[in-house]
């Protein structure tokens, strides 16, 4: 099925080489290219009709050995590693469902070695990795006591590169580490408000430009227990296709009616909207509480970046409140580092709330909420996570204070800006060599989230132990996280990767694949 | 890609064919399993389209020349 591809105003910036444009159902081109103040170019080829036959051909060579094995399990010829009952109990009711875990059982327990490598080091630009081997294919894994040492790291969030063992960042770090200590042993509302929290908390909302901001200790907790303290039962959630699984988690424990529109569609989103007003809840009518939508900055799988001036435009006129988690996108985008906001050139005001991780850019842990301040003061007493859950520790504060000064530039020295600019060239540079390699990437040309099509399902195992023989650690992703025929590996471009590394990534990526 | 040999490139070649099955994530008995499934299927195809082709071509070409060679005379006895 075809993918709209919009191409605003200017023609695209790369040769693609073998790829097919198709220019349907474009969304609102004439009137909303106003609202674009630069080319918002975005690719999601179409996946080519020998791939996709040959990777279902693929799959269904797997699942007929898959099932040869299950029998072969069920009879006894060969020892089960999986999960079983005891004999005395196989008369109850099922405590294992065996069906469901059939593709665990068969698919990814067989590739299962390119997931959950032990890292020995920094995850900073090179990284060393815990040598291990499996026997028995894959069902366990030993330790030989080697370290592969130096692998370009491509997979983890560090977009700006603060994941460093130096640095100002971590003489920070250690330094309230002697004042604080690093646990906090309280929530935040009972006595874990320490006057570092304080002072975080105001500078993330100078950083944001909001008036104020509440920080928790996991970004994963930070959407899914503050949105049900958002909505409710008789309210309205708008959410994108592809959303994070926190996202998913939070609106359905908030209770509130969920609608899903297409993947960055606006067509979509307005015709919701639409309906939502015109016709109200599904048997009253009466109108909708509020009602909310949910996007993100940048969507990791596809590396699509939000159509924000559409969103806020739709937003105003239907008078809905917006809910934009920049977990990816914060400290990646926009020339000051400031996000989907900054990058869109518009006012953080017209977000409602405005939600993000420290874990991608900032080489810390936990997420934030930003807003106007009744929103931040109502949350500080009714959100889940702000009473119940533990409070950020001390050490992982300060490097969040400390690397967002670098970021602003409070320090004293153009390290942050150093930083952006060389992420937004190693963004271009990567995604351009790639193309040019003739490889088919998604997502639009500014994301540095880059994800490369695989499609394959052998493809995925072969492409991760090949780049990890030539000193490369990717991060590949297949079936659960994303459509079945479309999986793909995902290259993370950071400040810290030296054009030297990408080049040696692109050459090296060319042969596995 | 360069290949320095022929040996190489069917290497390469072989390694393509795995990956593109699948096969390439199968132990080696599954491996040897579909081998030779897919050889003998192969090898079946073969035989019978060498048994059955020649003598249905023979035939097809006989029916095709009786139509060709029946024709212009046809056409002449009409103009005549």
């Amino acid at each position: 099925m075809p993918r709209a591809v919009s191409l605003h105003t200017s023609p695209p910036q790369s040769p693609c080489v073998g790829s097919e444009w198709t220019t349907s159902r474009n969304n609102h081109v004439a009137r909303n290219a106003s609202l674009y103040n630069k080319p918002f170019v975005e690719q999601f080829e179409e996946t080519p009709l020998v791939v996709a036959v040959l990777t279902y051909m693929g799959y269904g060579i797997l699942t007929i050995f898959g099932y040869l094995r299950d029998f072969l399990r069920d009879w006894g010829f060969e020892k089960c590693h999986v999960a079983r009952e005891r004999d005395a109990q196989k008369d109850f009711v099922p405590l294992y469902q065996d069906f469901e875990n059939f593709y665990t059982r068969n698919l990814y327990m067989r590739i299962r070695d390119n997931w959950n490598r032990p890292i020995c080091s920094v995850p900073g630009a090179k990284m060393d990795l815990v040598e291990r081997v499996s026997k028995d294919y894959n069902w366990t894994f030993e330790h030989t006591g080697m370290v592969v040492r130096e692998v370009i790291n491509m997979g983890s969030y560090n977009y700006l590169g603060f994941a460093e063992n130096t640095g100002s960042c971590a003489e920070a770090a250690t330094a309230s580490n002697s004042v604080y200590g690093v646990g906090v042993a309280s929530t935040r509302y009972e006595m874990g408000n320490l006057d570092i929290h304080e002072e975080m908390e105001q500078l993330v909302a100078r950083f944001l430009g909001v008036e104020s901001a509440m920080a928790f200790g996991m970004g994963f907790a930070t959407n899914s227990m503050n949105i049900p303290a958002l909505a409710g039962k008789g309210c309205l959630i708008l959410s994108d296709e592809l959303n994070h699984a926190s996202l998913v988690l939070g609106a359905r424990l908030s209770g509130s009616t969920i609608r899903v529109f297409k993947h960055n569609n606006m067509v979509s989103l307005e015709k919701m909207l639409k309906d939502a007003i015109v016709h109200g809840q599904p048997r009253t009518h009466r109108p909708w509480k509020k009602i909310l939508i949910l996007v993100e900055g940048i969507y990791s799988m596809e590396g699509s970046i939000v159509r924000l001036p559409e969103v806020i435009a739709l937003k105003k006129r239907y008078k809905a409140y917006l809910y934009l988690d920049e977990a990816h996108s914060i400290g990646a985008l926009g020339p000051h580092g400031g996000g989907v906001v900054d990058y869109f050139g518009l006012d953080p005001k017209d977000v409602d709330i405005m939600m993000g991780t420290f874990t991608k850019s900032f080489g810390a842990a936990g997420g934030y909420i930003g807003g106007k301040r009744e929103l931040i003061d109502y949350l500080r007493s009714h959100s889940h996570s702000a009473i119940y859950a533990t409070s950020m520790s001390p050490p992982v504060a300060q490097q969040i204070i400390t690397s967002m000064k670098i970021i602003m530039g409070e320090d004293g020295t153009t390290l942050g800006a150093d930083r952006l600019r060389q992420l937004s060239e190693n963004t271009t540079y990567f995604r351009r060599k790639l193309r040019e390699m003739g490889f088919i990437i998604y997502g639009n040309n500014d994301s540095p989230v880059v994800p490369m099509m695989l499609y394959m399902p052998a493809k995925i195992g072969a492409f991760g132990r090949e780049m990890l023989k030539r000193n490369i650690g990717t991060v590949v992703v297949g079936f659960p996280a994303t459509p079945i025929i479309e999986s793909r590996a995902r290259f993370c471009v950071s400040a810290a990767h030296t054009r030297d590394m990408l080049d040696t990534v692109s050459y090296r990526s060319h042969k596995p694949s | 890609m360069d290949f320095k040999n022929v040996k190489e490139y069917l290497g390469w070649l072989y390694y393509q064919y795995l990956l593109i099955t699948s096969i390439y994530v199968l132990e080696p008995w599954e491996q040897s399993i579909f081998n030779s499934v897919l050889f003998s299927i192969l090898a079946m195809v073969v035989y019978t389209s060498y048994m059955v082709v020649p003598v249905h071509v023979h035939l097809a070409l006989e029916v095709f020349s009786g139509i060709c060679g029946e024709q212009p005379e046809s056409t002449m006895a009409l103009m005549n």
